[in-house]
């Protein structure tokens, strides 16, 4: 019983590792898609902020100053999307992945040139890196049986962009249901129109969705690069972005069904790098592929319409044109 | 220096290498690029190193794309570079054709296998030099269990496995070995997340040396190593320097030797199949200050035996490919 408690404390502590960066850029891909932009970008907004905030860190030593490069990087990347798919009402979809592709070229093609370790930046040390902080009490109440070692081990001793993540869930429900700004910008993802007959800016609401896209997706990207690594390394992302918006589907545009969707993929990603648990308590064996493909699995089987009914909003994908 | 002059010693400059163009051998880099700390740069070392003892000049290229593989293979032929070196198994399928259209230039492809009489193809024996950091590995380890991680999972990678978990036996019968792959797809290669993540696994499996075989993904997995405070073993270049003193050694692929060889023979390179393994300096392990600490005599005596051995083919380390099942596990 202990050895299987101990066994449960590792996976969730590596799920919860693993879910962060999914949880930043699926909520981030929430605002976009809620206000009717769809984002692909993800990955690309992720890995530019990933470079930049590894650069930066490395250079200046301050890995404060690295999260807000890599922000900025983000942010910019958004506003490139902004501009091409709200201003000149172009395709979402090509300006998304035009986005992946200038970042997965620039960010290795600027490393070259600035550091030239081949694409990479160099190994932060001690102030360029998000440390692992305990939380309160962790050391006393770890004695405490179960819930001591749950306490000090589970949710204390993560770098602080962990914690930061998950208040983003509350935050972006909140937001998005409790307030005037939410309210407007789930309405410009259903119906433009209707926002925009009752005088609020659609453009306005879409750009602002777009930007706190960026926002989030340079958190998740500096959270890789500084917290979880040392640095950058070319396409460390590996398409956490495309998981990402996989976990939004699953999530059907929901702020908690987003954590628990992402939490979910996190797990099967922790528990893919452990097959030899499941065959220990469970008493066969699993392919680790099988468990590397059952994200997507699970998209398409909700997708299909077999679990419930994913319909993302209305208005998406659909530049606004205002009626002449 | 003003603009006309810099011009006019372009042009000369322009003029003497074409002069000198005869018989120049050109080396081409993989998409990774010329100063990647790994392959490129090692084959880039060895043509220097022909160079500087030499005196003699090659010609070089950097592949920005996909597309350009044929291309830059044609432009060193016509232009009369000989012989012309390939960094990388990905230039195969360009090479056979552009071999049979120019009979008399040599070419050398590093890592693959291209069947044509002009074209030496070298491989490593990398389960020779996976054994010999398995032999250290498992010496090393206080705990009894050491882990191997791998970049994508293809035959090479499982030949890398297979060497180590052959050399850790041999030490140590007993020893557990835990294997993991990074994925099934070329992103695996640049994951250093989920190589931090099986790192971390490992470890908690009770590993306390962890072979890294994983390009990119490797960068997480010594990192974590040394955070956590167990040993690493890099792959391909020397990687003891990455965090010194938390590096065990690195199974080091020789590819400048390899370059260095094909440059030397010139215009007379001799084709066909060229194994680099313990034998000719193709594969080892890697020893510096950064890892002298680390590495006892003893170890390092009991491993230099093995490889004396593997040397003369008194022991025959079973090599993945060969039939693609590993006997041991």
């Amino acid at each position: 019983m202990l050895e299987f408690f101990q066994d449960f404390i590792t996976v969730s502590d590596s799920t919860l590792r693993l879910s962060t960066p999914l949880l930043l850029a699926c909520l981030a891909g929430l605002f976009s898609e809620r206000a009717g932009i769809f984002d692909i970008g993800l990955e690309g907004k992720m890995l530019a902020a990933a470079f930049f905030s590894a650069a930066i860190a490395a250079v200046s030593g301050s890995v404060w100053l690295g999260l807000l490069a890599g922000i900025s990087a983000s942010l910019a990347l958004a506003l490139l999307h902004g501009v091409a798919s709200i201003t000149f009402r172009g395709n979402q979809l090509i300006s998304g992945v035009a986005i992946n592709f200038l970042a997965a070229g620039m960010t290795v093609l600027i490393a070259q040139s600035w550091f030239k370790q081949g694409g990479r930046t160099p190994s932060l040390f001690a102030g360029g890196r998000f440390k692992e902080i305990t939380l309160p009490f962790a050391d006393t109440l770890a004695s405490v049986p179960i819930l001591g070692p749950l306490y000090a081990d589970l949710i204390s001793g993560h770098s602080i962009l962990v914690y930061v993540a998950l208040a983003t869930v509350p935050l972006t429900w909140w937001v998005l249901y409790r307030t005037r700004f939410g309210l407007r910008l789930r309405a410009v993802g259903e119906a433009p129109e209707a926002v925009d007959t009752a005088g609020v800016s659609v453009i306005g609401l879409r750009y602002s969705a777009v930007l706190i896209c960026g926002v989030l997706c340079g958190i998740a990207g500096a959270y890789m690069a500084t917290g979880l690594q040392a640095g950058f390394v070319k396409d460390m992302t590996a398409g956490r972005g495309y998981i990402a918006l996989a976990a939004l589907i699953f999530a059907k545009w929901r702020p908690w069904y987003a954590l628990s969707s992402c939490l979910l993929f996190g797990f099967l990603q922790a528990i893919a790098l452990r097959a030899d648990l499941i065959e220990k308590y469970l008493g066969f064996k699993v392919q680790v592929h099988l468990l590397d493909a059952l994200p997507y699995i699970l998209t398409v089987i909700i997708l299909a319409g077999f679990v419930g009914k994913a319909i993302p909003p209305r208005a998406g994908g659909e530049p606004y044109v205002k009626e002449r | 220096m003003t603009l006309m002059q810099k011009f006019l010693s372009a042009t000369a400059a322009v003029a003497m290498t074409a002069g000198a163009a005869l018989a120049e051998p050109a080396l081409i880099f993989d998409l990774g690029g010329k100063f990647d700390k790994s392959f490129n740069e090692m084959a880039f070392t060895g043509a220097q190193r022909w160079a500087d003892e030499t005196g003699g000049t090659f010609r070089e290229i950097e592949l920005q794309s996909e597309a350009q593989r044929e291309q830059a293979l044609r432009r060193f032929a016509e232009a009369g570079s000989n012989p012309i070196i390939m960094a990388g198994f990905a230039f195969a399928s360009a090479l056979e054709g552009v071999a049979k259209d120019y009979p008399d230039t040599k070419f050398a492809i590093i890592d693959m296998v291209v069947d044509a009489p002009n074209v030496r193809s070298v491989v490593f024996n990398e389960h020779e030099g996976s054994y010999l950091v398995g032999m250290m590995a498992a010496q090393a380890s206080k705990s009894g269990t050491v882990g191997f991680i791998g970049g994508m999972d293809i035959p090479l990678i499982r030949k890398f496995a297979c060497g180590y978990v052959q050399g850790v036996k041999a030490v140590n019968a007993d020893a557990t070995v835990i294997q993991n792959m990074t994925g099934t797809t070329p992103a695996a290669w640049n994951d250093p997340v989920k190589g931090s993540e099986l790192t971390k696994a490992q470890i908690a499996q009770g590993a306390d040396i962890v072979y890294a075989a994983a390009g990119g993904t490797g960068v997480g997995i010594l990192q974590t190593a040394a955070d956590e405070g167990i040993l690493s073993i890099g792959v391909d270049s020397n990687q003891n320097y990455m965090h010194p003193g938390k590096v065990l050694t690195s199974m080091m692929k020789r590819v400048d030797n390899a370059v260095y060889d094909a440059m030397a023979a010139g215009a007379d390179l001799e084709t066909g199949f060229n194994v680099m393994g313990l034998a000719n300096g193709g594969v080892g392990y890697a020893m510096d200050d950064n890892n002298a600490s680390l590495v006892s005599a003893d170890m390092q005596a009991a491993v230099d035996a093995a490889a004396a051995k593997i040397g003369t083919g008194e022991l025959v380390v079973h090599d993945y490919m060969s039939d693609n099942a590993c006997p041991v596990e």
